[in-house]
């Protein structure tokens, strides 16, 4: 009776579904998908590899999903943290812009991609905007597929529209446990405003920043239907090449490849930013 | 009687300054944000022809509905909204029901293993799915369960899980023990204090977790889309159709997925800052 007892109070009982469900569902695909990535009918194998490699949209997915990290994880960082501080400076109708801002926080990628296309795309509103100011006579072909920077520029703006409010939540959560005694404080022994951020803001802040900086960037790395909506495969990304190689190309073995690169990186980054994390608290 | 100094303007003026530069700055973020947004909208609500217009003028010069119901009439389109919503609300209560349990172990016992199974679920949370669906596909096919909402529901479920267990716990946190205390020393069994104690008190956070677990599923398309051929998802199929598919039915799409964003933030204004503010710190 006791022993019964003391087991149907164990908590595991309430957590076992969730770890049987958890581990069915990733512990086994991820151990078939790196095996699949390394075999075929005869054994270990390097021929998908090769054939990723030898692949040219493969080196230009991984330039692409790198560059795009790059450009736009510190922008949504900039931007969100402005945006977060604007709540703070409580601004008129402050409940309606917040509500707008938080907007893109539930449009899906895909949906994103094609709310931008309607702009960006060669009768889009940017191009008919461009001509009827006399900026340009026929409109600029931002989309089209030998131009990689516009093309780039073009996903850069739809992710940072699309993700900026992620962050922005994030912060605003995070500058409101600020107490507000700190910032008068420093207001008291005459800091200006500017000190003011950087002294006293911006480092109380920086938890939160923390999590959006490793959030962001592995979600970054997943980042796809954006760019197949505006561009179809001409910008190619790491996550997009999965997409095409089992579904356009019925090659499971190589999406497995692509696959492990986006793992591969996406656990390489949480592991540097962990570690240059932990750095910077020692000292 | 001494003269009053006379009075600074100058801080004063500088606040105000400063009030209407945040002013600004906030009015052109929202523009930012809410434009795209009417720019589809109007575009998904212009005649075909109108469409063909270059260069465009900002308010259609033929309104029509002829756009979105062409897409809604596509092939496929209402099917796949109808999955959509049928993921969407298994997903909801599957995660519910496996989560639930686990989020409230995690806020009412301390046990050993507590932060291990935190880990354990964060790192799940990490992992990207794109590593997931191609083998996950496989072993649907191999079960027979290939193409089906159900498998559809599977791979959701184990997306939200992971939030859906941080997020209820920090719900049964803010619902007090001790009210569940009383209700044990009146003479309720462990479940039916929670059943008539715990559960009422939690329901609007469940609630609100929920409608978040619903647009995850709602907007998740690779997985959705490497998992499924004839029963997608509406997501899916819009990415499925985009390489032949006309710019109007593009549009009318996007137009499509954005609504029900638009919906969920008018319901979730209040839980947007706390939901994600408890849960990712």
């Amino acid at each position: 009776m006791g022993a019964v007892r003391r087991f149907s109070g164990s908590p595991w009982l309430l957590l076992l579904p969730s770890i049987v469900l958890l581990v069915l569902l990733f512990g086994w695909p991820l151990a078939q998908g790196v095996l699949a990535a390394f075999r075929d009918g005869d054994g270990f194998t390097l021929a998908h590899w090769e054939r990723l490699f030898g692949d040219p949209y493969f080196l230009r997915a991984l330039r692409n999903t790198v560059l795009l990290i790059v450009i736009v994880v510190p922008v949504q960082l900039v931007l969100a943290t402005g945006m977060a501080l604007l709540t703070q400076a409580r601004p008129r109708f402050l409940r309606t812009h917040f509500a707008i801002w938080c907007v893109p926080l539930a449009v899906s990628e895909l949906a994103a991609g094609l709310v931008w296309l309607s702009i960006f795309t060669d009768r889009g509103y940017l191009n008919s905007l461009l001509v009827s100011l006399g900026l340009s006579e026929n409109g600029v072909s931002w989309l089209g597929y030998q131009n990689t920077a516009s093309m780039l520029f073009v996903v850069v703006v739809a992710e940072v529209w699309r993700a900026t409010s992620l962050v922005f939540v994030i912060l605003v959560a995070g500058v409101q446990v600020i107490p507000r005694d700190f910032d008068e404080a420093a207001q008291v022994f005459g800091a200006s405003a500017w000190q003011r951020l950087w002294q006293v803001t911006i480092p109380l802040l920086t938890p939160s920043l923390r999590v959006a900086l490793i959030l962001r960037t592995i979600l970054a790395l997943q980042a796809f239907a954006v760019a197949q909506a505006l561009t179809g495969r001409d910008f190619p990304l790491l996550v997009g090449e999965t997409y095409q190689w089992y579904v356009n190309l019925q090659n499971p073995a190589v999406a497995s490849a692509v696959a492990l690169v986006v793992l591969v990186l996406s656990l390489g980054s949480a592991a540097f930013y962990l570690r240059a994390m932990r750095g910077q608290e020692a000292r | 009687m001494s003269a009053l100094p006379p009075v600074d303007p100058r801080p004063l003026r500088r606040r105000r300054r400063r009030a209407a530069l945040a002013q600004t700055a906030c009015v052109l973020v929202t523009v930012f944000m809410a434009l795209p947004i009417v720019l589809v909208g109007l575009a998904a609500f212009s005649s075909p022809e109108a469409l063909d217009e270059f260069p465009k003028s900002l308010v259609p010069s033929h309104f029509s509905t002829a756009t979105l119901a062409a897409f809604f009439g596509g092939t496929g389109t209402i099917p796949a909204f109808g999955n959509s919503m049928l993921a969407g609300v298994y997903t909801v209560l599957a995660s519910l029901a496996l989560g639930g349990p686990a989020g409230y172990a995690l806020a009412r016992k301390a046990f050993r293993g507590r932060d291990a199974y935190q880990v354990f679920v964060l790192l799940v949370r990490a992992l990207p799915i794109v590593v997931l669906s191609v083998p996950l596909a496989t072993l649907f096919l191999r079960f027979g369960v290939y193409d089906t909402v159900f498998s559809v529901t599977l791979l959701h479920t184990a997306l939200a899980l992971p939030t859906t267990v941080l997020i209820t716990a920090s719900i049964f946190v803010s619902v007090p023990a001790d009210l569940e205390e009383a209700a044990k020393v009146f003479g309720c069994g462990r479940f039916e204090a929670v059943r008539r104690v715990v559960l009422p008190l939690a329901l609007p956070g469940l609630a609100a977790s929920s409608i978040f677990t619903f647009v995850l599923s709602w907007n998740e398309v690779l997985g959705a889309a490497v998992i499924t051929l004839g029963h997608r998802t509406l997501p899916a199929q819009v990415l499925a159709a985009l390489a032949e598919a006309p710019q109007s039915y593009r549009f009318a799409g996007g137009f499509a997925l954005v609504v029900p964003a638009l919906l969920f933030i008018l319901v979730m204004r209040r839980y947007l800052v706390n939901m994600w503010g408890t849960t990712l710190r």
